[in-house]
């Protein structure tokens, strides 16, 4: 397998050599964030007339490296060859790359939905005052008859669909002569059949010559519609492989990493503890405004974890059972009882606690005090009309704040001045506070220190085994879900394709079925 | 090529464009209640001149309808235009009285006079807002306030213009003898709703405006300077409104600290009744100038049913922009739904 890698020497020689047809070539990009070294010397190689998907999880640096490339930010050391420039490109803006034949349609559609069709393709690229209302039209009708994208120049644009805005957006990047076409993630809002529809766009402009970098994070399409993979992991260059080279289990292996974290183990955590036979939580064909049917449950003391990779449904599906997304459909229990649970806060009435993916977003209020910030949810869950003394608050953030080791100069300072693992007990502190039955904790060692990881990881196991909690465990690291779950539920492009339990909780085994049919 | 699909030859009947229906829905009331006025009120309902007798009494109206139409569809607002009309017509009052230059030179520097007090509200404000960033109620709202009390500095009497090349130019009429009478004013007022609908339609500037109202981040992506053509609309919402306040000095020729009051608001009411969303990327001043009508038509009907206590007028204004707004959002709501889940999905997915 180590020789299907191309390695950065074999990827300069690609480079120099016309019969390649590259048209593009970044070499040796780094690009560093404060505390983060985003990119490390990563090379990346387009040629003529293909489809190169760019795969890595969240933080692999993708979208750092498409931000670079179209000039959104700097990059640090490296260098950029476009075909046709003499020397090294300078790229500083979007209009810059645009300019260079450097295209991008980005997932969040950047195009106008009250103005027409023909007016999204010509827009701010017209050189008189007047509109050309007339001859734009006309051209434009012949551009989308020409591609194939079903829509007419005169139509408002927000009367398309999706995925019909998306082609638009394609026709003025190919209008505007561009070499190199980016598709961030341009599938993850589109159904099935609007999937294919672009897909043969994208198969088209290929067969013109445009090269297309794609990023998306749906393994099957990749396999579909792409010739060649680059695939980056925290910040690196793992390699470029022809699809064919790399089975759909490997990529996964390779996107996700085999290094162990050998930094703790099993026995130093604790150990994991045979669930008892009581149901706390069952759900079934709950579904969501974002999620599909799915079946669920989880026994007292039980930690189980969803798993797949980023966007493959393991947030959405937590979501909805904590009624954080519209509920659409399903039956839950909770002990045994029937509930109906389409709100936050009967989830919470229901014993329910949910620790959020995006910390920044759904978790803290970061001008609050943590004190504040750790009583909010028992709060609630009291009602507003039952306030409770100042001294009472004091003693729960002051117990919380022992107990977790959080990091806080006082219960006042405000939360937004702590570090992410400190802001993470804060939340974990809330919930744990409102003694939940059941704790849904999405991603709670995202972005947080190593140590602060472990902690975390103790911590739930320490839950489960000793007050009986019922936890559902997420985080995009296999390592640490094989620490603490007793039951994995693998999900894949929104559906849960397997459950692993006992002996089948090994790497490989989860990286197989998260990769499914590739093998 | 594996995808095609036959729609693309044959020709499709295209969904009305959003402005396009509501200016429709306007211009629907409009005739339905002149008609019920026509049949229940009869006599003066039922002359030509009626029309224009709200043409002539509402000119500066339908201008600063405009002023705000063209800002509303960049997304912002601008509240600071009736204080711009009184300032424009009590300064061009305070030049004309006292000045001492006599004759058409008067007018012509009076008019000039306008147009920079125009020029500065509309660069100041439009500066603060597109280029530092700051919330355009606000801006304008001190630019309200601003205006009113420079108002008052330049004079807290009354000044009745004696003015006499002022006076006659005030004279002049369109009009087809014994039958209609159209004045200046009135007529400079449609002048520039024509003006203003080229602009928005045909023209880059007015294009860039709607891009930006309708989604400012992609506008910036589709190439569009976004600062400047939200500069530039909001100087154009001044220089309208220094143009409104000179169309009403001549309609009144005499300044008064109590001019356009509370008219800043008829406009954006009238805007809104013509289906301009304060959300912005949609809206139209042929919308906006029937939106003016009907605003003035309620005055009317309820001075024609002898209604004297002035509160019936307010409260049917009311009643109908509250009833108007419904209808809009009921309607965008219908035929928004399909793409309204997707935006929400789109969102979700960040």
């Amino acid at each position: 397998m180590e020789n299907r890698v191309v390695r950065a020497k074999d990827l300069m020689n690609v480079s120099q050599d016309p019969q390649n047809n590259v048209v593009l070539s970044m070499r040796g990009i780094s690009k560093t964030f404060p505390g983060t070294k985003a990119l490390n010397n990563v090379n990346f190689t387009l040629r003529k007339g293909e489809i190169h998907a760019l795969m890595g999880e969240n933080g692999a640096g993708k979208s750092t490296l498409i931000k670079v490339l179209t000039g959104v930010y700097p990059k640090d050391s490296g260098q950029i060859f476009v075909d046709g420039i003499e020397g090294e490109a300078s790229i500083h803006s979007p209009q810059e790359a645009q300019n260079l034949g450097i295209s991008t349609v980005y997932q969040e559609i950047n195009l106008c939905p009250n103005l027409t069709v023909a007016e999204n393709m010509f827009i701010g690229r017209s050189k008189g005052a007047r509109v050309q209302w007339k001859s734009n039209e006309k051209r434009a009708n012949e551009i989308l008859s020409n591609l194939g994208i079903p829509a007419q120049a005169d139509q408002e644009l927000s009367h398309c669909s999706l995925a019909v805005q998306q082609m638009v957006a394609i026709a003025r990047a190919v209008d505007m002569q561009c070499k190199v076409l980016i598709l961030d993630e341009p599938t993850s809002s589109l159904d099935d059949k609007e999937v294919q529809m672009l897909f043969g766009l994208m198969r088209d402009l290929r067969d013109r010559g445009v090269g297309i970098i794609f990023v998306t994070h749906f393994l099957e399409q990749v396999y579909e519609v792409s010739d060649r993979i680059t695939v980056l992991r925290n910040g690196e260059l793992v390699g470029e492989y022809l699809i064919s080279d790399l089975p759909q289990v490997e990529l996964v292996a390779r996107m996700m990493g085999k290094d162990l974290n050998d930094l703790a183990d099993l026995e130093e955590i604790g150990q994991k503890k045979t669930a008892s036979e009581a149901v706390v939580y069952e759900a079934e064909n709950l579904s969501s405004s974002d999620s599909r049917p799915f079946n669920f449950m989880i026994r007292e003391g039980e930690i189980n974890g969803f798993t797949g990779l980023l966007g493959s449904g393991r947030s959405e599906s937590v979501r909805a059972i904590f009624g954080a997304d519209r509920v659409t459909g399903g039956t839950v229990k909770v002990k045994g009882k029937a509930v109906s649970i389409t709100k936050p806060h009967e989830a919470m009435k229901a014993g329910i606690g949910y620790l959020p993916e995006d910390r920044k977003r759904d978790g803290i209020i970061s001008d609050l005090s943590v004190r504040e910030n750790i009583i909010l949810a028992l709060q609630v869950m009291k009602g507003f009309f039952h306030p409770m003394s100042r001294k009472e608050t004091e003693q729960f953030a002051d117990e919380y704040i022992k107990a977790l080791k959080i990091k806080t100069a006082s219960q006042e300072t405000p939360v937004g001045s702590l570090s992410g693992g400190n802001q993470q007990k804060v939340i974990l502190a809330r919930w744990l506070l409102t003694h939940p039955d059941y704790l849904i904790l999405d991603e709670p060692t995202r972005g947080i220190d190593v140590g602060t990881k472990l902690e975390i990881q103790k911590l739930v196991l320490k839950l489960a085994a000793e007050e009986n909690m019922s936890i559902t465990f997420i985080s995009s690291e296999i390592e640490e879900m094989l620490r603490t779950c007793s039951r994995l539920i693998v999900m894949r492009d929104r559906n849960i394709v397997g459950e692993l339990t006992g002996d089948e909780l090994n790497q490989s085994s989860v990286m197989k079925t998260i990769a499914g049919g590739g093998q | 090529m594996t995808v095609k699909n036959p729609e693309v030859s044959t020709v499709r009947r295209q969904p009305m464009s959003n402005t396009k229906l509501l200016m429709l829905i306007a211009i629907g009331i409009f005739v339905f209640m002149y008609a019920a006025a026509m049949i229940f009120l009869g006599k003066r309902f039922l002359t030509v001149q009626e029309i224009f007798n709200l043409l002539n009494n509402n000119a500066y109206l339908i201008i600063l309808g405009c002023s705000l139409t063209i800002v509303m569809i960049g997304g912002g607002i601008d509240i600071s235009v009736g204080g711009v009309v009184c300032l424009t017509a009590m300064s061009v009052a305070k030049f004309l009285q006292f000045s001492g230059i006599e004759g058409p030179a008067g007018v012509a520097l009076s008019i000039l006079l306008a147009l920079a007090i125009g020029l500065f509200f509309g660069i100041e404000q439009g500066f603060l807002v597109s280029y530092l960033g700051i919330q355009p109620f606000i801006v304008t709202l001190a630019g309200m306030f601003l205006s009113r009390g420079v108002t008052t500095m330049v004079s807290s009497e009354n000044i009745p213009i004696k003015h006499e090349a002022f006076q006659a130019m005030k004279k002049i009429t369109l009009q087809i003898p014994g039958v209609l009478k159209l004045e200046l004013g009135a007529a400079i007022a449609l002048l520039i709703l024509l003006g203003m609908y080229l602009l928005l339609r045909h023209h880059k500037l007015g294009r860039s405006i709607y891009a930006l109202g309708g989604n400012q981040q992609s506008a910036l992506m589709l190439g569009i300077n976004v600062k400047r053509s939200r500069f530039l609309s909001y100087v154009i919402s001044s220089v309208l409104a220094a143009i409104a306040g000179y169309v009403f000095i001549m309609h009144a020729s005499s300044g008064k600290t109590s001019i356009g009051l509370r008219s800043e608001m008829d406009a954006i009411a009238s805007a809104i009744i013509g289906g301009t969303l304060l959300t912005g990327g949609v809206g139209n001043v042929f919308g906006t100038f029937f939106g003016v009508m009907i605003l003035t038509t309620i005055q009317e009907i309820m001075a024609a049913s002898k209604v004297q206590e002035s509160y019936w007028q307010e409260i049917a204004s009311g009643a109908i922009l509250a009833l108007f707004i419904l209808l809009q959002s009921v309607v965008l709501a219908q035929r928004g739904k399909k793409v309204q889940l997707q935006g929400r999905l789109k969102a979700k997915k960040e």
